[in-house]
């Protein structure tokens, strides 16, 4: 998809809107012309003994409505007409205005939910790798540039447009020469304000900066008061900050006297042009060539023109940032997300799982996994101890189809893990992340996020089981409680053991935690994995862990380094054996590794 | 917090009172102000002469067929049109920009030095955010406020009244129907320009959740992921920008109904002046230029009355950021040296060193009792006495008080009962500067600023040399990784210090404070995120440079703290247990305990080559 491809969309899908708009801004443009042409017609017809300048339809019309003359003894009907065309104005006015917001929001809602919905569609990796900030502008400050370019920037384009065509249309005929001399410098006025904000568009970009670099000292400063204090440094932190503001100050202020530079200047030009028209409308006034109705008519038709005139070079200016905004947009849209797999199986995930010499590299000269192969029957415990960057997380996230191995096969009761259905699998297969993530909703709310609706002993028991109830009945608000942004903030084991709680809301065949009881005491981490394999049926469990505690009660232990399973087996087989596993028994305390000895160290 | 105040209604009336305080701000840009509006008010006439300028051309030209006044005429119009109109609008744009610019400046460097004086208590209450609007956005509010609202006003006024004296000049009867439209008009103004501020403020408010939601969306993309929650949180998003959608249609119905309806009142006006205005010249008592004259005005006058309209609603609007602001201005800081002490050793800004005098680091709590100001009290009746160049730690759980003691030594709160003796003296009679310029100080979350790893070593010892600078980081053997770096020490480190780990961050922070020669140094949490072997040579270097100086560490790996000359065990404000390493272990208490557990987390955690603290104990 191109950067036009992709307006050419947003302005197809509102065509209709727009099109409607088209037609009202002609009007309301017509509209605008009309006042200046009633007085011209009364000064030249009623007031002197000119000919009447109404189209003759218009005459005839009245004529044989009224009665010849009837409108020349009745010139209140001229007021009615113009109340009545301000009406017609404004009814042009009013749908113009809320056909081109309509569009502009359908537009604007359309990229936003695309933007949205595709990236949660795109793959893991790419979401480890990505740059927050960055994406987050696209998804705000960019979609608001074209929606202000379809809604303001493009109204003000056509309006302009049509001023000119129609004063131009209603001009010509009355004095060609007269006309192009009465607009003879308005090409002038156009060109010096496109030439001018292309010019001073650096002067802005500064401006920007400036205060980008302003907002930066400001936040570290506050984000660091205790290091300014510590150090005594304020009067140095307040010249860092005066200078940076200073020179906000010295940019900004440099943008606003270029800005009076050219409204002064643009406004005098324009100036300029109404005196020559009335320089040229009153010497052919003089000479007769036009009537003193063609001469009010020229001029106000000639100022009227100046305003949009001199706004057309920032709205060019402006509508350049739409093209860069939809290019950051297209970029986003066009990297490509997880395949749809209309044919994947929804198999039964109760079987054995099967690694058969998996290899697996984030970048494929660099294998994170090789050549693992073990077998884990259904309700196994399995425990994985490892270094970091052994390969234990990216183990694990092989199993929600986060990641796809290059070498090897995985599968769920003989079914290859590929052909199995990613949601589904995701749904079935609960893991728990190293760090958790809570969405600002209440606590309850967190909980329950997977399912639309759930009920509260439901949320009670997986609270009950991640150890989380206790400190949730102790807080003010209970449930209801605010997580995140908004709200309070949670230590790292609470967060967690809400992120465990939410997994087992899930009706889970598999489950994971990837080193995710970390952040709770040991004797939490004892509670969870009771309470788990208490429940009527067995779960197959992955546990990351380094506490020897954990580790021992599994049923398959696996020992990783460097991508490669160095040790597999029970604990009594293990602590037999010379290598990491017994080293790190020894220094917990080997043989008397009881739960009961690793007592929570601080709160 | 910040969302509260977001939610904040714009207050109903305008507050004369807190404007004035505002002008008052601004008393070095009176004179500008005064100038501003001579060529605002200047502006307003030049305009409003224009349509005499017609009815000249018409009446006296024209009509009367005089060519003798027309290159009078002409150049009269240029003089008043071309030149006078460019020098009143640039005049007056230039000075208003000046005016914005320089009161923004002025405020918001005002609010900063405010923000050096206010102690931890307020920050503690203050989210960084909302104090980072109060400087930025806020300010540019006021400014704007003065720079063009006010004068925008004058001018709207300035050209109604010209142009009423004209049209009173011209015509007393067709003027007055003009007069008798302004009440409707501005009636209909403000019931508009207040409905569409208020929606104005509901649409940014959806927009600001928006905002939220995409970086919910995509912070939290991996977890989604993982819980398969993707077609919840479309939902959820769809919902949202459903209703700004929603919100800003029905916006524009409010905005696109507001200026026909004003255009509507002011063609009523028009028809009457017309219609009434043609037989008025009909019957010979007016002269067709003056027609022509009246209908211009007529035809212009809505758009300063619009003006005056919106100019009130905008200053309403920005009166909740004037009083952010304002509110910020006038906070007394409760830590505050007294008039004596000031006059004896200067302020935070003008330090008087010569009458400092030279510090020993002996430090005494007595009786000290500690309250935030939600009333949570964290310490009682403690009492501790640290002679000038001990090693003392802190040891205990989350929230036993460990952070509020050192934070007591370094004076960024004040003990609410009983006092704090710095060398035999209560430290409310010596400067805060004078304790603060002694202290060396390194924090758990190393914070860093923009700028070279050797500016921010340098940051409290401006004029130190390039040598002092590699001596500080070789100390607390920094310059490996350093010297690593492309640039080495003019490495910039990015916002934050943002390009360089935790611990590379910790590092730098040490030599800072190394640097920095104090008398007494504080570690809360110094060392978490270095591995075990840098720390070591960090151990032994803050043991060669704590010679002789009084130092408080606060560690939750106790391998760090062995060595100290006594470990206070803190619980719940108090000293639970006291003494050396050795007397501790022997004494086989609570520290004993936390020793031998956390001990063999730490060593496994080692095996395993984490470098992340132990979260349990954390």
């Amino acid at each position: 998809m191109t950067a036009s491809r992709l307006l050419k969309t947003l302005l197809r899908q509102n065509a209709r809107y727009y099109i409607l708009a088209l037609i009202f801004t002609i009007f309301r443009t017509m509209a605008q012309f009309a006042t200046p042409a009633i007085l011209a017609e009364l000064i030249d017809h009623h007031l002197g003994d000119g000919p009447s300048r109404f189209p003759a339809l218009l005459n005839r019309g009245f004529d044989r409505l009224f009665g010849p003359g009837y409108l020349g003894q009745n010139l209140w009907l001229f007021g009615v007409m113009i109340v009545l065309i301000s009406i017609i104005s404004g009814v042009a006015f009013y749908f113009r205005g809320t056909l081109t917001t309509k569009g502009s929001q359908n537009a604007a809602q359309h990229l936003r939910n695309r933007m949205y919905d595709h990236i949660q569609h795109l793959p893991f990796d790419y979401h480890v790798k990505v740059e927050t900030g960055d994406l987050l502008q696209r998804c705000t400050s960019d979609i608001d540039t074209i929606r202000r370019f379809l809604s303001d920037q493009v109204v003000s384009l056509l309006y302009s447009f049509f001023m000119v065509i129609i004063a131009l249309a209603l001009m010509l005929p009355i004095n060609p020469g007269i006309t192009l001399l009465s607009l003879s410098i308005t090409p002038v006025i156009f060109l010096f304000s496109m030439y001018f904000f292309r010019l001073v568009s650096q002067s802005f970009r500064k401006s920007d900066e400036a205060e980008a670099v302003m907002s930066t000292v400001l936040q570290e400063n506050l984000t660091g008061v205790r290091v300014v204090r510590a150090f005594g440094q304020a009067q140095s932190e307040i010249e860092k900050f005066e200078a940076a503001s200073r020179e906000h100050r010295k940019r900004g202020f440099k943008v606003a006297s270029v800005e009076a530079v050219y409204w002064g200047l643009s406004g005098s030009m324009g100036n300029l042009q109404i005196v020559i028209s009335m320089l040229v409308t009153i010497l052919a006034a003089l000479r007769g060539t036009i009537t003193i109705g063609d001469m009010v008519l020229l001029t106000s038709y000639t100022s009227m023109l100046m305003w949009p005139i001199r706004q057309l070079g920032r709205v060019l200016t402006d509508s350049g940032k739409t093209r860069v905004a939809l290019n950051r947009l297209v970029e986003v849209l066009n990297t490509k997300t997880e395949p749809e797999e209309p044919d994947a199986l929804k198999p039964v995930l109760q079987g054995d799982i099967v690694f058969d010499h998996v290899t697996f590299g984030y970048e494929s000269s660099r294998p994170v996994l090789q050549d693992v192969s073990f077998t884990v029957q259904p309700g196994q415990t399995v425990a994985i101890l490892g270094p970091t960057g052994s390969g234990k997380s990216s183990l694990v996230h092989l199993l929600q189809r986060l990641y796809a191995p290059q070498g090897g096969q995985i599968r769920i009761g003989g079914v290859p893990l590929e052909k199995i259905d990613r949601n589904y699998l995701r749904q079935r297969v609960g893991l728990v992340l190293q760090d958790s993530f809570l969405y600002s909703k209440t606590i309850r709310e967190n909980i329950a996020i997977t399912t639309a609706q759930a009920d509260q002993p439901h949320i009670d028991h997986a609270a009950q089981i991640a150890s989380a109830i206790d400190f949730i009945q102790k807080s003010e608000k209970g449930y209801d409680t605010m997580v995140g942004e908004r709200g309070v903030t949670l230590s790292g084991g609470q967060k967690q053991r809400i992120a465990i709680a939410r997994t087992l809301m899930k009706d889970n065949d598999i489950l994971i935690f990837d080193d995710s009881l970390s952040a709770v005491d040991t004797r939490t981490d004892a509670q969870i994995r009771d309470a788990l394999l208490s429940g009527d049926r067995r779960t197959t469990t992955f546990i990351i862990s380094h506490r020897i505690s954990t580790l021992s009660r599994a049923d398959l232990i696996l020992v990783l380094e460097d991508g490669r399973i160095t040790a597999s087996g029970q604990h009594a087989d293990l602590i037999k054996q010379p290598g990491l596993y017994r080293r790190i028994y020894e220094i917990q305390g080997g043989s008397d590794a009881s739960p009961a000895r690793h007592e929570e160290v601080t709160a | 917090m910040q969302y509260e105040l977001d939610q904040q209604e714009a207050p109903r009336r305008l507050s004369l009172s807190l404007w004035k305080r505002v002008l008052q701000l601004a008393r070095p840009h009176w004179g500008k102000i005064g100038q501003c509006m001579v060529m605002m008010i200047l502006l307003g006439v030049l305009e409003a002469a224009q349509p005499l300028l017609t009815r000249y051309a018409i009446d006296e030209i024209v009509v009367k067929g005089n060519t003798a006044n027309l290159g009078w005429f002409i150049g009269l119009s240029l003089l008043l049109m071309v030149v006078l109109d460019f020098a009143a609008a640039y005049g007056f744009l230039y000075l208003a920009g000046h005016i914005e610019w320089h009161v923004n400046y002025d405020i918001r460097t005002r609010g900063f030095r405010k923000l050096q004086e206010l102690p931890f208590s307020y920050y503690d209450r203050m989210p960084v955010g909302n104090l980072l609007t109060r400087l930025t956005s806020d300010t540019a509010q006021i400014g704007e406020a003065l720079g063009w609202g006010m004068l925008d006003f004058v001018w709207a006024s300035f050209y109604l009244l010209a142009s009423f004296v004209s049209m009173f000049l011209i015509n007393w009867q067709l003027a007055l129907i003009v007069l008798a439209s302004i009440p409707p008009l501005l009636a209909v103004a403000f019931f508009f320009e207040k409905r569409m501020i208020a929606n104005h403020r509901k649409i940014r408010r959806v927009n600001s959740q928006i905002t939220a939601a995409f970086n919910e969306g995509i912070m939290g993309a991996k977890t989604s992921k993982t819980l398969v929650r993707e077609q919840l949180n479309n939902q959820e998003m769809q919902q949202l920008t459903g209703e700004i959608r929603r919100r800003s249609i029905h916006a524009s119905v409010l905005s696109s109904l507001f200026f026909p309806l004003v255009t509507f009142i002011a063609s009523i006006v028009t028809a009457l002046v017309l219609t009434r205005g043609v037989g008025i010249t009909l019957s010979g008592a007016m002269s067709l230029g003056s027609l022509a004259a009246f209908v211009g005005y007529v035809v212009e006058f809505f758009h300063p009355i619009e003006n005056i309209a919106g100019t009130f609603t905008e200053f309403q609007r920005r009166q909740a950021a004037a009083e952010r602001v304002l509110t910020l201005l006038d906070t007394q800081p409760d830590i505050q040296d007294s008039a004596e002490v000031e006059a004896q050793f200067g302020d935070n800004f003008h330090p008087k060193k010569e009458n400092w005098p030279p510090i020993a680091g002996d430090v005494q709590f007595q009786d000290v009792g500690f309250k935030y100001k939600d009333g949570e009290e964290v310490l009682r009746r403690f009492d501790l006495h640290v002679q000038a160049g001990q090693t003392i730690a802190l040891v205990g759980a989350t929230g036993a008080g460990k952070s509020t003691i050192v934070n007591l030594i370094c004076r960024f709160y004040e003990p609410t009962q009983g006092n704090i003796l710095i060398d035999g003296v209560d430290y409310r009679q010596r400067s805060q500067l004078w304790l603060q310029s002694n202290l060396g100080y390194v924090l758990q979350e190393p914070h860093l600023f923009s700028g070279t790893i050797a500016d921010n070593i340098r940051y409290a010892a401006k004029d130190a040399s390039d040598e002092q600078v590699r001596r500080a980081a070789q100390l607390v053997n920094a310059e490996g990784f350093i010297m690593k770096l492309e640039k080495g020490y003019d490495t910039q480190v990015g916002e934050g210090g943002n390009r360089l780990s935790t611990g590379e961050k910790q590092l730098i922070s040490f030599a800072r404070a190394i640097i920095h020669d104090p008398r007494i140094f504080v570690l809360d949490e110094a060392t978490s995120s270095v591995d075990t072997e840098t720390e070591m040579m960090i151990q032994h270097a803050i043991e060669r440079t704590l010679e002789g100086r009084t130092s408080f560490i606060i560690a939750h790996r106790l391998s760090t703290i062995r060595n100290a000359d006594r470990i206070l065990v803190i619980e719940d404000g108090q000293i639970s247990e006291s003494g050396t390493h050795q007397e501790l272990i022997a004494a086989r208490g609570q520290y004993h305990q936390l020793y031998t557990t956390q001990f063999q987390e730490e060593r496994s955690m080692d095996e395993l080559g984490s470098r992340r603290t132990q979260p349990a104990t954390t």
